[in-house]
């Protein structure tokens, strides 16, 4: 069982600042890449946005593209509901990220860098920007040619995802593009492209520092290394926390809770509500072959406590949604639309119960035929908060 | 990088096939005569991939793809109807639905939506979803005397807007807003007569649903033919007769020019006349144009002279070059459409040779094209000092009349065109296609400045011929006659364009000088006037091709097939007008054009 649910262990790597990137850059670009990239993929890492695809593995594949031009992005666009982690990062320890940025041009044969950043973050801008520079003027000191640049969103939280990312980047409407091609053959101005999350690319630089074991060693078996969580809502002790995946959720609960947690949202309004009944089996970390119920999370950890109406926060979320979509594919667009509607037709009694199975399937309908990650995951929190709560959708 | 195969084996339904690299599996699937249906996909613009309801199943994967988005890869074991496929249309179907105006048997395009017959097809009886089109506010543009845009009836599929941008590179209609309030919309959501939109109508071709339709004026005609007191004349465009057998059960490219004359005299027009009279008439006028601008250029030495001079037949390019490049506006030639042409001596000439009032005249074209509606609008068209061309109808419109008049239209006797302006050759004809009028035009300039036939085969310049973007040629005059021996040796650079978009490369090329042009055919239209906004739908390039043969085996069946041959043409110079581009001409045929802003 150790391996199934660890104990809460603090971590902390990312917000450590030695100091030493300058040292760390040099060191690292004079690797050969093949290692740079088996470090990588031994280290197990995944992408810490949510979506968790393996670090290693998007990096060889772009590598390993014949192309004139390649570029490295950073994905700072981090608007998931209950999230606020990136925005620390790039305010404490910008040059880590930088740093990563331009080993993985290094390894991919990238010369560009950009980092796209949320349109509420400008306040991050001149910083971001001041450190940039003086990252650029070492970069050209050592004669690698890496210039990054910063890219400011307009606010739409669509833009996080990462080939609406590319649209944005490019200068025209923010909407999701068919995949395939895939970003590591075809991404910014349709050439291959590494994206990642600024956490993501934080990591990386622990991981060649460090090398890949102390990573590796972190977590558990398929969620290795550490991650940080954006613990907010009804809870004594809100804040930024570097923890080992794998934790169960009681554990969590036990140690942030209020005393009276009723749920906890894994992963923002995208991800899943778990009621406490389910906190002893949810452990938080990638879908694996672990027994019990596993959550990946981009880091959003939002509690509640039985102060709240679930029917409220559903409600909250579907606007959220309803407004956020881009608009482009039909499931995603009205079908957000019509989950908003239908729960509050359910709650005025102008529908019977039971439409809050047809929209439960309608849910499903959303997440197996919109073309994006947002259509697609509207059903986590639809379907387990009205599973879950099903009565305060009612009464 | 993973090795691309020449074949890729995948089974469809359980059907095995194999397919070339990179084919889509809903391009796979008509391979096998598996239908999956559309909403979004149209042959003639990119994929977008955003309705969703041609969404399949792929073995081993949880989520649904998209077939028309989706490449096939090897192995693929693809299911176009499971229960799983079917129940996710279907909903995909309710939801489109229930944000769209259903109010069917009110709409301009009931029994033609394409959105209808899916939801006949898949028997979408009852309405589970709330219907949220009721709980918001739409608004229905009226204000484009061509185009009418009702945003209830909008299914959000993007085709209109990808039509604007990459056929017409026009950018007039655009996506705005997200989410709920996502909407298709244009510049500052100003009215369609307020923005560059030239009206050509190329998305009211592609619309699935009635959100974009012609502007129709078929009551007000009906109510024309019916008044006693009125003498109503009627023109009809060239490209009308090679597509309008589509609207009554004919296959595409099916030649229906004498059922079509006795359809509309069975209406009750008091004259059918033929616009390819006026178009042979436009090749005299255009043709002497162009002789008199080289002349200034190449003999007189004149500076300024503005070359090259560019067609000014479509409605959708003067419209576009008024807002795109108004530094331009002298190299279009003066000369009206043929419609435009037609209607101002309808009610002179022809007024006064059947001695009938002008005020008593109507005057009504049927043509391929919405645009044309907004040229007859133009302040500038009424020459004849009436409004010039009173109603403009669409090859669609002319089918509804003659399916409401109960003509059993394949039954008809064949019937020929009016006299007086029915006369036409077979160089008025293929002003339908594009490269059409640069051919007419060449095969009588070049027999005035030579006094010898064009050296081509029957007359057939088949480099101006095709669906190719922009089609460049140089002719090489030789042996001119003596008064125009400063064209000796002269190598005249012709360019031809169809679609905007082209129109575009053709007009940067000549902006930035790469290209020396004497002589620029512009058509706003994919294929020309044949693949207008007001022929029938669906179009394709497969259709366009048809309907083009079909205009060149018109122009090959002609006994004359030379402008300056058309008895017609030299009476009305004879008796009437004087000379090409003579005072009168330039009364009545030529016009102006003003600069428009960009937006």
């Amino acid at each position: 069982m150790a391996e199934i649910h660890q104990l809460l262990k603090r971590a902390d790597f990312i917000f450590i600042n030695d100091n030493d990137w300058e040292n760390i850059l040099l060191k690292t670009i004079q690797r050969p890449k093949q290692e740079l990239i088996n470090e990588l993929i031994s280290s197990e890492l995944k992408g810490r946005g949510g979506a968790g695809f393996p670090t290693g593995l998007k990096w060889k594949l772009t590598s390993e593209v014949h192309s004139g031009k390649k570029y490295v992005i950073c994905n700072a666009d981090e608007g998931e509901p209950g999230t606020f982690k990136d925005r620390e990062i790039l305010t404490k320890v910008p040059y880590k990220v930088l740093t990563a940025m331009a080993v993985c041009g290094y390894i991919i044969d990238s010369d560009e860098g950009i980092i796209y950043l949320r349109g509420e973050y400008q306040f991050l801008q001149k910083s971001l920007e001041a450190a940039i520079n003086e990252f650029n003027y070492y970069t050209k000191k050592i004669a690698l040619n890496f210039p990054i640049q910063v890219f400011l969103g307009a606010g739409a939280y669509i833009c996080g995802e990462e080939t609406a990312l590319f649209e944005s980047l490019e200068g025209k409407r923010g909407e999701p593009r068919n995949k395939p091609p895939y970003p590591t053959t075809s991404g910014f101005r349709d050439h291959p492209t590494v994206i990642n999350n600024v956490e993501t690319l934080a990591h990386t630089y622990t991981i060649f520092k460090y090398g890949a074991k102390k990573f590796y060693d972190l977590g558990v078996q398929y969620s290795r290394g550490s991650k940080l969580f954006s613990v907010s809502g009804d809870t004594p002790k809100p804040g930024i926390y570097e923890l080992e995946l794998g934790m169960s959720l009681y554990d969590f609960v036990d140690e942030f809770g209020d005393g009276d947690t009723k749920a906890v949202q894994v992963g923002g309004a995208s991800g899943f509500l778990v009621p406490r009944k389910k906190f002893n089996e949810t452990a938080i970390g990638y879908q694996g072959k672990l027994v019990g119920i596993s959550l990946p999370t981009g880091g959003s950890m939002m509690l509640f406590n039985s102060s709240r109406s679930m029917y409220n926060v559903l409600d909250n979320y579907l606007e959220f949604f309803r407004e956020e979509s881009c608009g482009q594919c039909t499931p995603c667009r009205v079908g957000c639309q019509q989950l908003l509607a239908g729960i509050k037709a359910v709650k005025r009694g102008e529908r019977p119960a039971s439409y809050l199975d047809k929209l439960l399937k309608l849910s499903e309908t959303m997440q197996l035929t919109a073309k994006c990650g947002l259509g697609q995951s509207v059903a986590n929190s639809f379907a387990s908060i009205v599973e879950n709560f099903r009565e305060e959708m009612i009464y | 990088m993973k090795i691309m195969a020449n074949s890729i084996n995948i089974t469809i339904n359980g059907i095995a096939l194999s397919v070339g690299a990179g084919t889509t599996i809903l391009d796979a699937a008509k391979k096998v005569n598996v239908v999956i249906p559309t909403l979004c996909n149209h042959q003639d613009i990119c994929v977008a991939g955003n309705c969703r309801v041609c969404v399949v199943e792929i073995a081993g994967q949880k989520r649904l793809s998209a077939a028309c988005a989706t490449p096939c890869e090897e192995g693929m074991d693809i299911l176009t109807n499971s229960l799983k496929v079917r129940n996710c249309r279907k909903h995909i179907i309710e939801l489109l639905l229930s944000e769209h105006n259903s109010d069917c048997t009110k709409c301009y395009k009931n029994g033609l939506c394409e959105l209808q017959s899916l939801a006949s097809e898949y028997k979408i009886m009852t309405q589970d979803f709330i219907e949220l089109f009721r709980m918001k506010r739409y608004t229905i543009d009226y204000y484009s005397p061509s185009i009418i845009k009702d945003d209830s009836k909008c299914i959000r599929c993007q085709r209109c807007v990808r039509t604007c941008a990459e056929l017409q590179g026009v950018n007039a209609l655009t996506v705005a807003h997200k989410g709920d309030k996502m909407k298709i919309s244009t510049f500052f959501d100003k009215p369609m007569n307020d923005v560059v939109c030239t009206n050509c109508g190329q998305c009211v071709n592609r619309c699935p649903t009635g959100a974009l339709v012609e502007k129709n004026y078929i009551e007000e005609v009906w109510e024309a033919i019916s008044d006693p007191k009125l003498h109503v004349v009627v023109q009809t465009a060239p490209a009308v007769r090679v597509g309008l057998g589509e609207e009554l059960g004919y296959p595409a490219g099916s030649r229906v020019t004498g059922k079509m004359v006795a359809a509309l005299k069975r209406l009750g027009f008091d004259s059918v006349l033929d616009t390819d009279f006026t178009a042979d008439l436009t090749i005299m006028e255009e043709g002497t144009e162009l002789l008199t601008r080289l002349r200034k250029a190449l003999k007189d030495k004149e500076e300024n002279v503005a070359l090259p001079m560019a067609t000014s037949c479509s409605p959708g390019w003067i419209k576009y070059i008024e807002h795109m490049y108004p530094e331009y506006l002298a190299n279009l030639s003066t000369c009206k459409s043929p419609q435009q042409m037609f209607g101002a001596l309808a009610k002179t000439y022809y007024a006064k040779a059947r001695n009938i009032e002008p005020e008593r005249i109507i005057s009504v074209s049927v043509m391929p094209c919405t645009a044309k509606k907004f040229e007859a609008a133009r302040p500038e068209m009424h020459a004849s000092g009436y409004r010039d061309v009173d109603y403009v109808l669409t090859t669609r419109e002319l089918a509804i009349m003659i399916k409401q008049a109960g003509i059993h239209f394949a039954h008809l006797d064949d019937m020929e065109f009016d006299r007086l302006m029915g006369e036409s050759t077979g160089a008025g004809v293929i002003f339908g296609a594009t490269g059409g009028v640069m051919e007419a035009a060449l095969r009588t300039a070049y027999e005035i400045v030579t006094g010898r036939e064009i050296p081509f085969k029957n007359l057939e310049v088949t480099a101006v011929r095709g669906m190719e973007g922009v089609k460049e040629t140089t002719i090489t005059i030789e042996k001119p006659l003596p008064e125009w021996s400063f064209l000796d040796g002269v190598q005249l650079n012709c360019a031809v364009a169809h679609g905007l978009t082209n129109a575009k490369l053709a007009m940067d090329a000549v902006k930035n000088g790469t290209a020396k042009f004497h002589f620029l055919e512009v058509m706003a239209c994919p294929g020309g006037c044949l693949g207008g906004g007001g022929q029938p739908i669906p179009t394709n390039a497969e259709i366009r091709k048809r309907r083009a043969a079909a205009i060149y085996a018109e122009d090959g069946g002609k006994p004359l097939r030379k402008s300056h041959q058309n008895p017609e043409v030299i009476k009305i110079y004879q008796d009437f007008l004087g000379k090409p581009n003579g005072e009168l001409s330039h009364h009545l045929l030529h016009t102006t054009y003003q600069p428009r802003e960009r937006f």
